[in-house]
């Protein structure tokens, strides 16, 4: 669809909104609805727009295969680490009381954190499978 | 009364969807199906599982049909058998659950069983435990963080799933060729 000029025009405008909201439905998740895995999905959609507008190439330029691989792992690292340093301070596993001096304060970045792993894998998972499934063709051909 | 509107649309929905043959009408239905769900679980007040059902159910897995289907052709196959014992098997499955579902307490009621265990804690205690105020992230992230830690490794599981076979296949194409 690269030579709709309309189209290409429209995504221009919309990419940048979808992806500031998906921003906003996980920074803003403790307060209105939303988390990690809305908003790790609909980054991964915008990107997906973005493909089905300006093609599966320009998207790879964009958010290439290495960096969405090595998303898949991170978010789920980054959410057991977020257990380890509940561990090293001194809680239990997943204790997010200890991550701060005030207990609440503690809350707040385990629940930061690990809503930001749960974003990284779902958005690089998704990602992943479009690119495999959009990319079969160019590898048959 | 909208919910009632909305399921009888679902209804129809599902019934088209099963008749069709072209596989194109069928992505684009299955889209409208999960939009459909999608509003009913607004009018349900979760909102939360609303988004994912519209972004994944109505989005991501619409774009992935057109892809297989780009890649597999877009007409369904006549079927080979007749398709009444199927159609029994589902009509059992369905009527065993219609009669499980009689056995439930009723919608929203407040003296059910799930609602005196550990919700009420939540409920009263989340606010003051965690500082979050919507509850469905206190519990999501905080009091229920191990399973949530178990969903994350399941979509990553399920991710490495897809590369490892996707991938294998590509390589062994590239081997084959000279």
């Amino acid at each position: 669809m690269k030579d709709y000029l309309v189209l290409r025009v429209i995504a221009k405008l919309m990419i940048a909104f979808m992806l500031l909201f998906a921003l906003y439905v996980q920074f803003h998740g403790d307060f209105g609805p939303g988390g990690g895995f809305q908003a790790g999905v609909i980054a991964a959609a915008a990107i997906i727009f973005y493909a089905i507008i300006y093609g599966l190439p320009a998207a790879r330029a964009v958010v290439p295969d290495r960096l969405v691989e090595t998303m898949v792992a991170a978010g789920v690292l980054l959410y057991a680490g977020v257990g380890v340093a509940g561990l090293l301070l001194g809680g239990n596993y997943l204790d997010y009381f200890v991550l701060a001096r005030d207990p609440v304060d503690g809350q707040h970045r385990g629940i930061f954190w690990v809503e930001m792993g749960v974003l990284i894998t779902v958005a690089g998972v998704m990602l992943k499978i479009f690119y495999l499934f959009a990319g079969r063709e160019e590898d048959e051909g | 009364m909208i919910i009632v509107a909305l399921l009888v649309m679902m209804a129809i929905t599902t019934v088209v969807i099963a008749l069709r043959r072209n596989l194109l009408a069928v992505v684009i239905l299955a889209g409208i199906y999960s939009f459909l769900m999608a509003t009913v679980l607004v009018a349900l007040d979760a909102v939360d599982v609303a988004m994912t059902e519209a972004a994944v159910g109505a989005g991501i897995s619409t774009v992935l049909f057109l892809g297989a289907l780009h890649l597999g052709g877009g007409e369904e196959m006549q079927p080979l058998h007749k398709p009444f014992l199927p159609l029994m098997v589902a009509v059992a499955t369905g009527a065993v659950l219609v009669y499980g579902t009689l056995g439930l307490p009723a919608f929203s009621d407040a003296g059910a069983p799930i609602h005196q265990h550990v919700a009420p804690r939540y409920v009263q205690e989340g606010l003051r435990e965690t500082g979050v105020p919507n509850i469905v992230t206190a519990v999501l992230a905080s009091y229920r963080g191990y399973d949530t830690l178990g969903e994350t490794t399941v979509v990553f599981t399920a991710g490495i799933g897809v590369i490892v076979l996707l991938r294998r296949l590509r390589r062994r194409k590239r081997e084959g060729k000279p």
